[in-house]
């Protein structure tokens, strides 16, 4: 598969990984000569140098025999115009774009149709959400959902204190009463499938399968007892501090932004007239006392340094704050910041690229491709999310009696409007939606793939 | 350090290096050279445990596949010093060659595409040493690296760093891929080539050579290596045969790309390019100037310009055949040979020496520095065929100038301790070095390097691997810093 990616940014550096690592056949554009070697020196792709917006630049690169363009420079108006363009030239070309103004964000399925886009992503957008719903669920560290909402993989970490620690997954059920799956578990960077003898440990990470609705009995069963966050302190204005304090502002919570650009600051206060924004720098101790930060249920470190995060999570921490959500640009290696308290650990671009890599296998794989694809566990775990349809191979076979490869583990079954945890004897037919977590060793693209 | 990622590599390419002895141990056999094959069965055998041997060190313990440059240039110039030292072995043990330093000189000067003999008598040599000496021009030629990330797989599993071996490998100042995919572009590298060796073997055919020799020639002819299976080259050879010979050189002395962008017929940006330009023109000036000099030596009009074509593109391409003695001819020819010696074919072909792409980069450089001085404030890009060049390469190139002359005076030096004149240390280091073979005077088209000390031979040996991986993965070698950690 020719794929033809303009810019190579944080976004654009991560989708190369994963696209290259998938069997994609990437060309990169970008104006940055210096990115472009830097890139050539790390993955297994072709770079060209130029605006990707000019129709000898494409050429050059090759867009008339490529599959997929994917333009993700810094600026929405160069990625719409690269994406224009490309469509001139090959009308069979699929395209993605970034778009991250939120001035347009209220047009965008009008904007899909003018300029010719399959897809647009809005990372910030993404971002907010995700932040969204971890507020609706304090407790959890990250939450993935699955088969329309029904079903979420959630992601906790086990305390010295929790009620899991040193308790194998076999006895798992004297504790939690509500049926669940243990997935996944990374420990110490490495991501392990668990068996019924797995011991927790603390410090792990572990994710857990559930439906949405027994998510809250789930927690009141660890003994992790958190009401909702109803009032947040956002830390940073930028796009995706807008994007959450919308919709937190809907479900009627208190939301106080702290910027230190002033002009942003009146912008914001134009814009969200029920916000209380703050010109000041959040990074300042005296500030964040002043602004009452022990008071409030949640801080959402959303600036755009990641080590200014970093440092305001770790106030907060200290002060207590019940709830705390970090954004970092680049995650690399979670060994290390696993160590520090930073709550939840929100990453952008890896959520987008998620979104994108969906849409690169459904191309590729136009029957029985994923609904859903997820990165857990730092992106070394993935659940994937089929329909079972016919062409599906031994369904209605209990689970016990299948040979999966290894590594590969079936989280959930839906079937219909129910929702079933496995077991041995469950089967999925026809019909039903399957998750499954894999640790990445092998490539699953179809439901088949996940057999020996 | 990856030392696991570097064993697996060199144990694939000694792995490949005993299949490709076989042919000759056939051909031996087909001769009746009972020994020759016995010394080929020995020289496979050795080579393919010491591969197997590697390839289970590299298995122990974790696999880590990731590599840097510094691995991609250390594995490049392991490969080639093992190549030369294995390959040695069936001059060796056949007794063809008695003595080891001589037949490790005979095949690193083919591996290296120089074509530089100690054989005195070549046609006394059995067809199977005779084979494995010409093919050996031929892998190393497109390189034996690209040759393995085009056929093996798993050459490639690893994160995707394999760049760095076709950019130690492959000649010129910036290496770039032709296809999003490393394997890709090694695949498209390695069907031009074989595509362009086929069709210099038919013309060859076509012209009433007979196959050995042929083929033979034609694996010289595109490895730019120059063995010949003859003792006056191709002097013997019809007129017919020696043009195209002359052709075919100075196709395999162009730049791949060029080819490849042929094949996609994108005619405009193949040739508006400087350096083909620069080439051919430098070739087509020589050969007026070689022509107009040497009109006295020949009867005919067509026999002299046909004497001087040859020459030239023999050793603008680094190749080295001969169909005349050019020692015999007067100094001006002389000069303009061993000129051309150093400036060596294109970047990204056959070919060794400077390469014309660099010679425009240190000339474009030149001039802007001059520039420079009188006008302290002045910024200029360089700009080479269309493209902006980097300062980074820039300075690349001006370091490779650097690193290219202190190792021709270093070795000029070394080999006038045993030299019979000056103008035979001297072009002896420089026919090396730029991977040509013949020089002048004692080591000229007529003469052979078989006189020269061990030192010497060491020297030489060292300066043809060095002229072939474009200095620097040997340099590396010798750098401290590659082997702390």
């Amino acid at each position: 598969m020719k794929i033809i990616l303009a810019g190579g940014g944080k976004l654009g550096a991560t989708l190369i990984r994963q696209l290259t690592a998938e069997g994609g056949d990437v060309t990169l554009i970008d104006s940055d000569p210096a990115v472009l070697e830097n890139v050539q020196e790390q993955y297994d792709v072709m770079t060209l140098c130029g605006n990707c917006a000019v129709r000898d630049t494409l050429v050059q690169a090759g867009i008339g025999e490529a599959d997929l363009l994917i333009a993700v420079t810094g600026t929405d108006e160069v990625n719409l115009l690269s994406c224009l363009t490309a469509h001139g030239i090959n009308p069979d070309l699929h395209t993605i774009a970034r778009i991250r103004n939120p001035e347009y964000s209220g047009q965008i399925y009008e904007m899909r149709d003018i300029f010719p886009l399959s897809m647009s992503v809005n990372p910030d957008k993404q971002a907010a959400k995700e932040i969204e719903r971890l507020l609706k669920y304090p407790g959890f560290l990250k939450l993935d959902t699955f088969a329309k909402g029904r079903v979420e993989i959630a992601e906790l970490r086990i305390e010295e204190d929790s009620k899991l620690c040193g308790v194998t997954l076999g006895d798992l059920h004297g504790i939690i009463q509500c049926r669940v799956l243990v997935c996944a578990v990374l420990r110490q960077g490495e991501v392990m499938t668990p068996s019924g003898d797995f011991e927790l440990r603390e410090g792990d990470r572990i994710f857990v399968t559930a439906p949405t609705n027994v998510l809250s009995q789930l927690l009141s069963d660890l003994g992790i007892l958190s009401r909702r966050a109803r009032r947040v302190m956002i830390c940073g204005g930028g796009r995706s501090s807008f994007y959450l304090a919308e919709q937190l502002l809907k479900s009627r919570m208190t939301v106080k932004i702290i910027e230190q650009d002033r002009a942003r600051c009146e912008q914001l206060s134009e814009l969200l007239p029920d916000a209380e924004i703050i010109n000041a720098d959040a990074t300042n101790r005296l500030v964040l006392e002043s602004e009452g930060l022990s008071g409030y249920d949640a801080v959402v470190s959303l600036t755009g340094m990641d080590e200014l995060n970093i440092v305001i999570s770790l106030y907060a921490h200290a002060n207590s704050v019940p709830q705390i959500i970090t954004k970092l640009g680049r995650v690399d290696d979670t060994r290390v910041l696993d160590q520090l308290s930073l709550g939840s650990v929100i990453s952008p671009k890896e959520l987008c690229c998620s979104g994108i890599v969906r849409y690169v296998r459904a191309i590729k794989n136009q029957t029985g491709a994923a609904a859903a694809v997820h990165f857990i566990a730092d992106g070394k775990a993935e659940a994937i999310e089929f329909r079972v349809d016919k062409n599906a191979l031994r369904h209605g076979v209990p689970l016990r009696d299948l040979r999966l490869k290894r590594g590969v583990l079936i989280a959930c079954i839906t079937h219909g409007s129910r929702t079933e945890i496995p077991d041995g004897s469950s089967v999925f037919s026809p019909g039903d939606t399957v998750v499954v977590v894999t640790n990445r060793n092998s490539t699953i693209l179809t439901l088949n793939d996940i057999f020996e | 350090m990856n030392y696991k990622i570097i064993a697996r590599i060199v144990s694939q390419i000694l792995g490949l290096e005993a299949l490709f002895m076989l042919p000759s141990l056939f051909l031996a056999l087909a001769e009746g050279r009972s020994r020759t094959a016995l010394a080929f069965f020995a020289s496979a055998g050795i080579v393919a445990l010491v591969s197997l041997a590697l390839f289970l060190l590299s298995r122990r313990g974790g696999k880590e596949r990731q590599y840097f440059a510094r691995e991609g240039m250390v594995s490049v110039a392991l490969s080639w010093i093992l190549m030369g030292l294995f390959g040695a072995l069936p001059f060796f043990f056949s007794g063809e060659i008695p003595r080891y330093i001589d037949a490790l000189f005979e095949i690193v000067s083919g591996f290296t595409t120089t074509g530089a003999s100690v054989v005195p008598d070549v046609e006394a040599l059995s067809r199977a040493v005779l084979y494995w000496r010409s093919f050996s021009h031929w892998l190393g030629g497109m390189g034996v690296l690209v040759f393995l990330l085009a056929i093996v797989p798993t050459a490639n599993r690893s994160t995707g760093n394999t760049v760095h071996l076709l950019r130690a490998e492959s000649p010129g100042p910036t290496v770039g891929k032709l296809a999003p995919r490393m394997r890709e572009t090694a695949k498209i590298l390695y069907l031009i080539y074989i595509a362009l060796t086929a069709l210099c073997f038919l013309f060859l055919l076509f012209g009433g050579m007979p196959v050995f020799d042929s083929l033979c020639t034609a694996f010289g002819t595109a490895g730019t290596g120059g063995f010949a299976v003859k003792n006056d080259s191709l002097a013997g050879y019809s007129p017919y045969l020696q043009t195209v010979t002359a052709v075919f050189m100075l196709l395999f002395g162009v730049n791949f790309t060029v080819y490849h962008l042929i094949f996609l017929k994108q005619l405009r940006p193949a040739f508006k390019n400087d350096e083909l330009r620069l080439y051919l023109g430098l070739v087509a000036g020589s050969t007026a100037l070689v022509a107009f000099n040497i009109r006295a030596l020949y009867a005919t009009a067509g026999e002299t310009l046909r004497h001087a074509f040859f020459q030239v593109s023999s050793i603008m391409t680094t190749t080295g055949f001969s169909t005349a003695d050019f020692d015999a001819w007067p100094v001006l020819s002389k000069v303009i040979l061993v000129l051309l010696m150093c400036v060596g074919a294109s970047a990204g072909s056959t070919g060794g020496g400077f390469k014309v792409a660099r010679l425009i980069l240190v000339f474009k450089t030149l001039r802007r520095n001059i520039r420079r001085t009188l006008h302290p404030q002045k910024v200029q890009v360089i700009r080479s065929g269309g493209q902006v060049i980097s300062e980074r390469s820039i300075e690349n190139t001006s370091s490779y100038l650097a690193a290219y002359v202190f190792i021709l005076l270093v070795s000029f030096l070394v080999l006038s301790f045993d030299a019979s004149s000056t103008t035979t240390a001297l072009t002896s280091v420089v026919a090396c070095f730029n991977n040509i073979g013949p020089g002048l005077d004692g080591v000229g088209p007529a003469c052979n390097y078989g006189a020269y000390s061990v030192l010497s031979k060491l020297t030489l040996i060292l300066d043809m691997l060095a002229g072939r991986l474009e200095i620097f993965p040997i340099l590396v070698l010798f750098s401290r810093s590659t082997w702390t950690k």
